[in-house]
């Protein structure tokens, strides 16, 4: 059977700039905007 | 029972498991916990009472709406958290989050199953949802500016339905507060999400094809990505059974690893030729088919 090399790298690659996001601090930024009702999302504002 | 047959209870508890926090629809509030800045693979409002995770094209607007290097108060994050979530997610299943976890998938395929006269959508429609990708969640939020010099998330504001359904009609439904402020702008959604309730009773899953921006982020990902549909010509009948059980309209053996395909599987239940199976990260040699036996 033939291993796929191409797709393991991109994975590879997209983890490792999730990463790189979570140590700079995203994850609380994400929280602060997830924890806040979005006007936009119901049509407020 | 086969793991493909049991996709509806996949969708149902996706569903339940990411709208798990009830008791928010009795105190008329969202779910606030820590977890909540976890992003979900699905396209499912973090403004619905009870989502416990952030929805990634809420989020990634955000960011490109507020990432300003002009502005002292402005932040200098740019998303890579949410951009390497889709990519990780992308580049493992490709669409396959929308097929087998995506409530408002779901919705549109139990909507579906009304009976009345039904409509194939056009091929061109399906690359709108690249444009709505590009200029609604990129595009727009990065480069239209308010009076301080912050974009919006236009996506979530002007056109997404499932925000409608999701946190729109359900925080209208338990908060008098927010009931009061409804206007032109929620009547525009609510019309929006009308057009679409219609559209996915006469058409196979309209709003995944040619408007859903996370769709289209993961259809970017669906040739490339480590599980692959794999078809054997030698084996195809074109008996186009394929074809007629797909949820979004794929012929199988014209092109398994469209980037319209949700990675449903169904084909594979539905080929009784043994014409299609799947791969993950190894390439399969195929089965002999049922005939042959």
């Amino acid at each position: 059977m033939k291993r796929r090399k191409l797709p393991l790298i991109i994975f590879v690659v997209f983890v490792v700039i999730m990463i790189a996001g979570l140590s700079l601090g995203e994850y609380a930024y994400v929280l602060e905007k997830a924890v806040t009702i979005c006007l936009s999302c119901i049509g407020i504002g | 029972m086969s793991l493909i047959k049991k996709r509806r209870w996949f969708q149902t508890f996706s569903f339940l498991a990411i709208n798990a926090y009830i008791p928010s629809w009795f105190k008329g509030e969202i779910y606030q916990g820590s977890i909540k800045g976890t992003c979900v693979p699905v396209l499912n409002c973090y403004s619905c009472p009870s989502a416990l995770g952030a929805c990634p094209m809420g989020a990634i607007q955000n960011f490109f709406a507020t990432s300003r290097f002009n502005i002292s108060i402005a932040q200098y994050q740019f998303g890579l958290y949410v951009i390497g979530f889709l990519g990780a997610v992308g580049s493992l299943v490709g669409r396959m989050p929308c097929g087998w976890l995506c409530p408002f998938g779901f919705l549109q395929e139990l909507m579906h199953k009304i009976k009345t006269k039904k409509f194939r959508i056009p091929k061109f429609l399906t690359y709108m949802k690249y444009v709505v990708l590009a200029a609604f969640v990129i595009l727009l939020p990065l480069l239209i500016m308010d009076e301080y010099g912050f974009g919006q998330t236009w996506f979530c504001k002007w056109i997404c339905p499932a925000g409608t359904l999701e946190a729109g009609l359900s925080l209208a439904a338990i908060s008098p507060d927010i009931r009061g402020q409804l206007g032109f702008l929620f009547s525009w959604k609510v019309w929006i999400l009308v057009l679409f309730f219609v559209w996915m009773i006469v058409s196979k899953r309209p709003f995944c094809r040619t408007t859903c921006p996370l769709g289209a982020v993961f259809a970017l990902f669906n040739k490339v990505s480590l599980f692959q549909i794999a078809t054997y010509e030698d084996k195809c009948t074109l008996c186009n059974k394929c074809w007629e059980d797909c949820p979004v309209d794929i012929k199988v053996y014209e092109g398994a690893n469209s980037p319209e395909c949700v990675r449903c599987l169904k084909c594979i239940d539905s080929c009784k030729f043994g014409a299609v199976d799947y791969e993950f990260i190894k390439k399969k040699q195929p089965k002999p088919s049922l005939q042959q036996n």
